[in-house]
């Protein structure tokens, strides 16, 4: 970030920029994986960890181990322990989009003040519970309302949070098919 | 570019594969006419006398611009001869093309961006049954079947096919990803005289924040017909084309994949078209100009239905036909010169190649905003006609021979 630049989202766009500029010459340094491992509890509980990724050419570490647990309400006769994994996909997509919303801010020089985001999505159960083929098991639609206070006119903090959707991993992977391989070994 | 040569004294050809305007003539459909107004197409001594400035040229209008053009600069013009090799010779180039070979100082590469229809990789799991069809190869609807039409892109060839194919009978389905949306007309004036005028075409290649992102901004939405009118997403839905997301995907069962994005590909399109008319605003009101046109006023956002279909079969017969719409790429399959970066685009600085004697021209945004428009080739040739000539300047002055005689 520039000396004289009082903008501070807390977003080091100084750093983003640099590295974009890197990989664009070193492509096989921006190849990541992400890795998480599950381990069931009992009942519909379980607990996911995430501890290492692999990019910029070698095994990386986050600082500390962190786990998510999982389960579903009590009104699908659950223990409720913890939240749903489609809350929590909920909140991966939330913290996307509003980590994004920070950086682009930051790049804009737009100082926030308070960024609020509720989420709502609409799901037909009848789909997981196999009680009719022609409703998918997933949402029919995601709603993401954000409130946010900034140093901005309403159409520039629209135009921020409409090119953090675009450069979102999460809203990317939610709103286009991706292949997935389930294997047991 | 000849023209420029020819003023600068330099000897030069021009090859050309087929007749002059080969690309007019063979690889355009039959409606379409030049985005810019007659008065923007401006070559180098050469401008619109007629007397429909506003109007926009048909395709044997802009065929006969061109051989008209070449007639009156009588361009050193070998027609029928299709380069086949261009490679570094002693100092200088060779090109082999199927009549002959020529030695050459210096190349301009003047081939233009929209050589091949990019095609998306999905194309490959269209199931069988569903024709498929390039810009390049569409001339009007009677070509296609009867029957729903899928339209896969949303710019400028896009809109425009998918506005006469709807008007057709043929119902279109337009997948749409990211696009800049312009009015035909603001206040009074077309969009390219108010992008001409606020200085937003000549704005220079090395002035812009991000010139691969400028270099690689779609077309702008628009169409040049007689009437005027814009032709938009509001504006197709309203004749019933059905709008969807970016085209994502073909699954096993033969059923198109849209993106869930299509309400933000709008909204980032509508904000972009209001900056950009604030940005004409501003410069009406600074130039003090501003009496001079209606009032300013916004376009009424992009209407996206509530839940856009994600899903399209196209095993039922409902498609009939698939048009890509996804841009162009150029071919420089010719190209034996290794300058190629890995994206396959020649690597140059504002048309002046990574390597000595070589120039292009004629790219998005090669030196200026307009590089790509008839009107932006003038400025840009004689920029790089100069640069050309005191290349050859040096080289003869540096020239072993040249010293020795200077003892």
């Amino acid at each position: 970030m520039a000396i004289n630049n009082p903008v501070n989202n807390g977003v080091n766009t100084d750093a983003l920029f640099g590295a974009r500029e890197a990989l664009t010459k070193a492509p096989e340094a921006a190849q990541f994986k992400w890795r998480a491992s599950c381990e069931w509890i009992r009942g519909t509980q379980s607990r996911s960890t995430v501890d290492g990724f692999y990019g910029l050419g070698a095994e990386q570490k986050h600082k500390t181990k962190f786990t998510y647990d999982s389960d579903h309400p009590e009104v699908f006769a659950s223990e409720d322990a913890a939240a749903t994994p489609v809350e929590i996909v909920l909140a991966g997509l939330a913290g996307c989009l509003t980590a994004g919303i920070a950086a682009v801010a930051q790049a804009r020089d737009v100082q926030l003040r308070s960024v609020k985001a509720t989420l709502e999505a609409g799901m037909d159960i009848r789909g997981i519970l196999g009680a009719d083929p022609d409703v998918r098991n997933g949402f029919d639609g995601i709603k993401v309302t954000y409130k946010i206070d900034a140093d901005a006119s309403a159409d520039d903090i629209k135009a921020i949070v409409a090119q953090s959707q675009k450069r979102s991993a999460v809203y990317d992977i939610i709103t286009n098919p991706t292949n997935v391989t389930v294997e047991v070994k | 570019m000849s023209w420029w040569l020819a003023r600068r004294s330099i000897d030069h050809v021009v090859l050309e594969r087929g007749a002059v305007a080969n690309s007019w003539k063979t690889e355009r459909w039959d409606s379409l006419t030049l985005l810019t107004p007659n008065w923007q197409s401006r070559l180098p001594g050469y401008g619109y006398e007629g007397n429909d400035p506003d109007g926009f040229r048909t395709m044997p209008e802009t065929i006969g611009f061109i051989e008209q053009y070449a007639r009156t600069i009588a361009a050193p013009v070998h027609t029928d001869t299709r380069v086949t090799s261009v490679r570094s010779r002693s100092g200088g180039y060779e090109v082999v093309t199927d009549q002959r070979t020529w030695q050459c100082d210096t190349v301009v590469l003047a081939t233009g961006a929209c050589n091949v229809p990019v095609i998306p990789a999905v194309a490959a799991a269209v199931p069988v049954g569903v024709k498929t069809l390039t810009p390049l190869a569409y001339r009007n609807p009677g070509q296609l079947e009867e029957g729903g039409v899928l339209v896969v892109g949303a710019s400028a060839s896009g809109i425009q096919i998918a506005d006469e194919i709807q008007r057709s009978g043929r119902p279109v389905t337009l997948a749409v990803g990211e696009h800049v949306r312009v009015p035909r007309v603001y206040r009074g004036k077309d969009i390219k005289w108010w992008m001409d005028a606020s200085g937003v075409l000549d704005q220079r290649y090395d002035e812009v924040d991000d010139i691969v992102r400028a270099r690689n901004v779609p077309s702008l939405q628009l169409a040049g017909y007689p009437d005027r009118r814009t032709i938009d997403l509001n504006s197709l839905a309203a004749i019933g084309v059905k709008l969807v997301g970016r085209l994502a995907g073909i699954n096993a069962e033969g059923k198109a994949q849209f993106s869930g994005s299509l309400r933000n590909v709008c909204a980032l399109a509508d904000l972009k078209m209001n900056r950009l008319l604030g940005t004409f605003d501003e410069w009406a009101a600074t130039s003090g100009r501003d009496s001079e046109f209606a009032a300013p006023h916004r376009f009424a956002a992009t209407e996206v239905e509530e839940s856009p279909p994600l899903l399209l079969d196209l095993t039922r017969g409902k498609i009939k036909t698939i048009i890509w719409a996804t841009g162009f790429r150029p071919d420089y399959s010719w190209l034996d010169v290794p300058i190629l970066d890995r994206k396959g685009q020649v690597r140059h600085d504002g048309g002046v190649a990574d390597t000595p004697g070589l120039y292009l021209m004629g790219l998005p945004f090669l030196r200026r905003r307009k590089s790509s428009l008839i009107d932006g080739v003038g400025d840009d040739a004689r920029d790089l006609s100069a640069h050309l000539a005191a290349y050859l300047r040096d080289r003869v002055l540096s020239s072993p021979e040249l010293i020795a005689a200077r003892g």
